[in-house]
């Protein structure tokens, strides 16, 4: 028996009036992603097929992708596992499409680059680790591989194009959580907006499609209790300002 | 010279955009230079995405290859200030497991020494309050100043920088010939497939910047570079096992690292040579070794969720090299093909590491400046870079 699969991949070239499906066949072997499965068919069959990688292992979020309509990181995604004998492949949506797979990330990193969100945070301690003091707090990474998938699976996002999108919220978030430098009420104030904080409709899209367990819904949520209570403090402040 | 009379400064052309690239273009414009860098795929989809992301501090070459070491060391401290922020600056241990293992940890806590890489001794104890999960029985750990960075996200502040300078950095778009004169390179050819239309670009001088494709770039322009594609395996587990670097306190092996990454762990690597860089499978074997020589490090290995298994290639310069172009130096490749090849206006840069990206490209482009008569001098040794968002959101 054959265990070919079929992968209808979109298409699209600058130029184009319309996009089409191509369809490749592929050979999964028992670890082929479907990051493997394209780059496979690049090889041997179509080298004009444009798609972005870079890690190959979830960190670098450059190959997030449709396949079978729903938001995946390509190269985790296990080909047999899919287990269907046809696998649709469509770039993000909710960006600019550049060609074939590719989306222009321009809007969405413009987006993270308004809130400043540091790249290293202050690390958890390691499960059962006992750290003395002294030891300075180690750095780590932050969660968000700042993939764009959230914003594909953001229903909010497919209507409003001025939405701060999960991703931006969620690193708003870890800002006042943690600010390491940045500008706290300058970031609350880009949340504290129509198109921020308070336009998500609390779908749970985006968490659920996170390939990086940031919860995106869970950060906007958080961010909405310390705006109100942002706004309460404002409110009660005000008498005591005024009397000055 | 009046600005309106001045020939506009040569144009340089980079073929490929790995951190190499990036770096090179940087230099470059610094220099005044005119800079486009063509990149068949998306930035960094070669080997630059796919390392353990492990900021050398040089200790892991300090006893074989002093010279390594010394530039290592160099650029670990240098590129913490030109990239701030970029960095899990945690250090990195020598964990010595057994007998053999102590033995080379004495060689290798006089060469930390001897190449200027801070170095100190560690009790078992000291070793595990800093890294809980460290093999228990191990018998004594070195802490040196490795650290760990973003392998995509670092280079695309090199990138962001030359952008916002003036170079032209096009992702996909594939050279697939070059314009040869009198053999004298003057330009490339190819396709751009983000519209399926052909370019040609015209460049006073191009520079293969291709990693492991170098041989098969050179080859274009009718040169041989003997350099073959060697993968290794790497494995990522879901958790962070450790904070720091840990490294097998022994000379280099399979599976002697393990490099936290966000919220995973990185486990590596191995070594294998294949002919096409494009196909390079992920041998089950392979990653068994990750798993039985990781362990030896961080039990913890074993029963850590998977989460992939990817390989990268480096390029390794074959024995042909001695018969081919002028090397110009020992810890990296930078050929300038007039010399032996008799082809005027084509240099190529290969080997080395991510962590001496910068170095290399310093190197390459007074190498460039040379030979196109520029006199400037390098610039990327304190210029602080942009962030890496800026290089999509310019
Ligand atoms: C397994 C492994 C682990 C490693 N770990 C580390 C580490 O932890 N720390 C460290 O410092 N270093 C590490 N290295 C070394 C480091 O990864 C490399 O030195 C570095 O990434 C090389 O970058 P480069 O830009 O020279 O090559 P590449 O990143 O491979 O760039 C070459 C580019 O050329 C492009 N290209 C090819 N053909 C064409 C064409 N025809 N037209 C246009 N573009 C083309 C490719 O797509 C590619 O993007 C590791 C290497 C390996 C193999
Ligand atoms: S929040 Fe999750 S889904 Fe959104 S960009 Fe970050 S990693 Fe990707
Ligand atoms: S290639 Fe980096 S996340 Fe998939």
């Amino acid at each position: 028996m054959s265990d070919s699969v079929t992968f209808r991949v979109h298409r699209f070239k600058q130029g184009d009036a319309a996009s089409h499906h191509d369809s490749f066949e592929f050979e999964p072997g028992p670890r082929s992603t479907v990051l493997d499965a394209l780059t496979a068919i690049r090889r041997t069959q179509d080298p004009t097929l444009t798609l972005r990688h870079s890690c190959f292992h979830a960190s670098c979020g450059t190959c997030g992708m449709k396949v079978n309509g729903r938001e995946v990181l390509a190269c985790v995604t296990n080909v047999r596992e899919l287990g269907t004998g046809e696998v649709t492949v469509d770039p993000l949506d909710n960006a600019p499409l550049v060609s074939d797979l590719v989306v222009d990330m321009g809007p969405f990193f413009a987006r993270l680059n308004a809130v400043e969100r540091p790249l290293v945070r202050e690390s958890e301690l390691v499960p059962g680790a006992h750290t003395a003091s002294g030891i300075p707090q180690p750095l780590r990474y932050e969660d968000c591989i700042e993939c764009g998938i959230c914003i594909s699976a953001c229903p909010i996002a497919a209507t409003d194009p001025e939405y701060l999108g999960p991703a931006a919220l969620a690193a708003a978030d870890r800002v006042r959580e943690e600010p390491r430098g940045g500008d706290v009420p300058f970031v609350l104030g880009l949340a504290d907006d129509p198109h921020g904080a308070w336009r998500c409709h609390v779908a749970f899209e985006c968490s659920e499609a996170c390939p990086s367990n940031v919860d995106p819904a869970g950060h906007i949520m958080q961010l909405r209790r310390s705006l109100i209570g942002r706004r309460w403090r404002a409110l009660l402040a005000q008498p005591v300002e005024a009397g000055r | 010279m009046s600005l309106e009379n001045r020939s506009p400064a040569p144009h340089v052309v980079i073929v490929g955009g790995g951190g190499t690239g990036g770096a090179l273009a940087l230099d470059l414009v610094l220099r005044g230079l005119r800079v486009t860098l063509v990149e068949r795929g998306e930035i960094t989809s070669g080997t630059t995405g796919r390392h353990h992301g492990l900021l050398h501090s040089g200790a892991r070459y300090a006893v074989n290859d002093a010279e390594s070491a010394v530039e290592c060391i160099e650029e670990n401290q240098l590129l913490r200030r030109v990239a701030p922020g970029s960095f899990e600056e945690n250090d990195g241990l020598f964990v010595g497991i057994d007998d053999e293992d102590m033995a080379y940890g004495e060689k290798l806590f006089a060469a930390c020494g001897a190449t200027g890489i801070p170095a100190r001794w560690l009790s078992p104890a000291e070793a595990l309050r800093l890294e809980p999960n460290l093999n228990p029985a191990l018998k004594g750990a070195i802490q040196v100043p490795d650290a760990t960075f973003d392998a995509m996200r670092l280079p695309l502040r090199w990138f962001a920088s030359a952008k916002a300078r003036g170079a032209v950095i096009e992702p996909f778009c594939e050279v697939t010939s070059f314009v040869v004169r009198d053999r004298c390179v003057a330009g490339v050819r190819g396709r751009d497939h983000r519209s399926g239309k052909d370019f040609e670009i015209g460049a006073d001088l191009v520079v293969n910047a291709g990693g492991p494709w170098a041989e098969k770039i050179a080859a274009m322009a009718g040169v041989d570079v003997p350099i073959q594609p060697s993968p290794g395996v790497l494995l990522a587990l879901r958790g962070r096992l450790c904070n720091m670097v840990v490294n097998r306190m022994h000379k280099s092996g399979d599976g002697d690292i393990v490099v936290p990454q966000r919220a995973l762990s990185i486990v590596g690597t191995s070594s294998w040579v294949v002919e096409d860089p494009d196909d390079l499978g992920v041998p089950e074997d392979h990653v068994q070794k990750m798993y039985q020589e990781g362990a030896k490090l961080i039990p913890a290995v074993m029963s850590a969720p998977f989460r992939q298994a990817w390989s990268a290639a480096r390029p390794l310069i074959g024995s042909r090299e001695a018969s081919t172009g002028r090397e110009l130096s020992r810890t990296f490749k930078c050929f300038d093909h007039l010399e032996q090849d008799g082809v005027e206006g084509f240099v190529t840069i290969s080997g080395g590491k991510a962590t001496t990206a910068r170095a290399m490209a310093e190197t390459t482009a007074n190498v460039i400046c040379g030979k196109l008569g520029v006199d400037a001098p390098c610039r990327t040794r304190d210029t602080v870079l942009l962030p890496h968002t800026a290089h999509y959101a310019a």
